[in-house]
């Protein structure tokens, strides 16, 4: 595992109108390394994850990507807003998997996972398919290719969504909170597949409430809470052994 | 809209095995019984006082396929489809327009909406006929130049007219559409690397459609029927031919019939084609897509078949 950072937090702020939902956010995610995000709900670790590729715009601090700014370019010492064209190149290299799945639902899952390929990077068809096919096969799904994703459990859409984000080779997966919508028993199955996708050397940021995966999977983890890190440090070791007062009390509760 | 697997099969002759299967009397409606003998006695009342009435009948049919009514179905097929078509491009710009986060093309899409959409149709294409009144000659450089009243012909009078009155109200029913699609499809294309214009493309027009569609039928409908408005501008649809064959043919009510009976059939094809696009766009929204008529009326057939088993 190198020791370069993939992603690097200073001081970010982020505000909703007079609502300040990450108050100085400093944190270092490792390349290769999977990064646990854990806190009570309203703690901003959504917030926090959807800013690292600029879904929302953070207000101050700096967050940089691969050791590159954030929605903005240096010049000087004067920052300037990065085009959405901009955006959207960095956005090719950052994989996201949403909570509530947000599957293209006219269009079957095969035709999912090609999407971006072809539309963004000019794959052609029949490569993308191929490629699709090993993806769909790789989560567990070879045989829903032709379904649309109503025709598909959550468990399954959610693999189908993991799998249309690792379509683009991405250096960088984000998970928000990828097993919250699921019922109990087929929680497992994605998990599974983020397993095997951790040991393939992936560097993913995961937003979760599943401790378990947590504490067997996670390199790093990081409580937060009320917009600031409580406290970081091994999964196994804050998990069992946790040192802040508030830390204790969210794991009483959740454990 | 759940587990009806075996739909296609048509109902199965043996009861499944296990417990006996319930054989009940259905319920009677005797009112709907009663409802449906008035409804007919009093269709079959208004017919026959039409019957009565001092109509030429047999007018209709002989100019039923006449030429120059014809024609005149041609060109309002041809105003309606155009001026949809343009109607339809422009709702959708100035839809996304409006929801721009640019504050020109907003600005610009919600003063064409709302000068197009209160104003009369009728007044528009009085004006765009008389303009040459501000604008004496058209000049486009060196592409073209011509004298006003040259330019704008009765056909393109209509199809301005009408085409650009529609947009305005297109943009609406698009814009509905637009924001019925969830956010969070925009933000997985956004995350995906997509760009703004292609998330709309690719993404949320196609999803949008299904809101969309509906009251474009209906907009079409209207529209069929709002060509009649351009015989004031004398394009010669369906409703001036009918009115000028009435003139000469001495029969200008039963020609009035004849215009009428043309709209109704023109708009219930029109009604059959909206419904094969709906189900087109239903695609991924239900489990299994409705059936269409066709396949409504087999299984009906079968259901008797069977029933009389």
């Amino acid at each position: 595992m190198s020791t370069t950072a993939m992603v690097k937090a200073e001081g970010v702020h982020k505000s909703f109108g007079h609502v300040e939902v990450l108050k100085g956010i400093d944190l270092e995610v490792k390349t290769g390394e999977v990064f646990c995000l854990i806190g009570p709900s309203g703690s901003g670790k959504s917030t926090f994850l959807r800013c690292i590729n600029h879904l929302e715009k953070i207000n101050a601090g700096r967050l940089y990507v691969d050791g590159e700014l954030v929605g903005y370019r240096q010049k000087g010492d004067k920052l300037y807003e990065l085009k959405d064209s901009e955006v959207a190149l960095k956005r090719r290299d950052i994989g996201m998997v949403f909570q509530r799945f947000n599957l293209f639902p006219h269009m079957t899952a095969l035709e999912n996972v090609i999407e971006a390929p072809v539309q963004v990077k000019g794959v052609s068809k029949t490569e993308a398919r191929e490629r699709a096919g090993q993806l769909l096969e790789r989560v567990g799904l070879a045989d829903k290719a032709k379904n649309y994703p109503s025709q598909l459990s959550g468990g399954q859409q959610q693999r189908v969504a993991i799998a249309r984000a690792l379509a683009m080779d991405p250096k960088l997966m984000l998970f928000d909170e990828p097993t919250s919508a699921l019922d109990p028993e087929l929680v497992g199955d994605v998990l599974d597949v983020m397993r095997d996708l951790a040991e393939s050397g992936m560097t993913m940021v995961v937003v979760t409430h599943e401790m378990g995966f947590a504490r067997e999977v996670g390199d790093s983890l990081v409580f937060m809470d009320n917009g600031v890190v409580v406290e970081s440090g091994d999964p196994r070791e804050v998990l069992t052994n946790p040192q802040h007062e508030r830390t204790q009390a969210f794991l009483s509760k959740v454990l | 809209m759940t587990v009806d697997t075996d739909k296609t099969d048509g109902p199965a002759d043996t009861p499944p095995a296990g417990p006996e299967a319930i054989k009940a009397i259905p319920v009677r409606h005797y009112g709907r019984y009663v409802s449906a003998v008035i409804a007919i006695a009093l269709l079959g009342g208004v017919v026959y006082a039409f019957s009565q009435g001092r109509i030429n009948w047999d007018a209709i049919p002989d100019y039923f396929f006449d030429d120059r009514v014809l024609g005149g179905v041609g060109r309002t097929l041809l105003i309606t489809v155009l001026s949809m078509a343009i109607g339809i491009v422009g709702g959708i710009l100035l839809a996304v327009g409006r929801l721009s986060r640019n504050p020109v093309t907003s600005s610009i899409a919600w003063f064409y909406i709302w000068f197009f959409r209160g104003t009369p149709v009728l007044v528009q294409l009085v004006v765009w006929f008389n303009l040459g009144l501000v604008f004496e000659y058209i000049n486009l450089g060196p592409f073209y130049k011509d004298e006003w009243s040259d330019f704008m012909t009765p056909f393109l009078t209509a199809l301005l007219g009408l085409g650009l009155n529609e947009a305005a109200y297109m943009a609406e029913i698009c814009r509905a559409g637009l924001l019925s699609v969830d956010e969070g499809q925009t933000e997985a294309s956004h995350a995906l690397g997509m760009s703004h214009a292609k998330t709309l493309r690719r993404i949320v027009i196609p999803q949008a459609m299904r809101v969309i569609v509906p009251p474009t039928g209906n907009e079409v409908i209207n529209m069929l029927k709002t060509t009649s408005l351009v015989s004031v501008v004398q394009y010669s649809e369906l409703f001036r031919v009918a009115q000028d064959i009435g003139q000469t043919s001495g029969a200008p009510a039963e020609m009035l019939f004849l215009a009428a009976a043309w709209y109704l059939l023109l708009t219930s094809v029109f009604s059959v084609g909206q419904y094969y696009l709906e189900r087109y766009y239903a695609r991924g929204s239900s489990r299994s897509l409705p059936a269409t008529p066709f396949q409504k009326i087999k299984a009906n057939m079968l259901s008797l078949a069977n029933w009389r088993r």
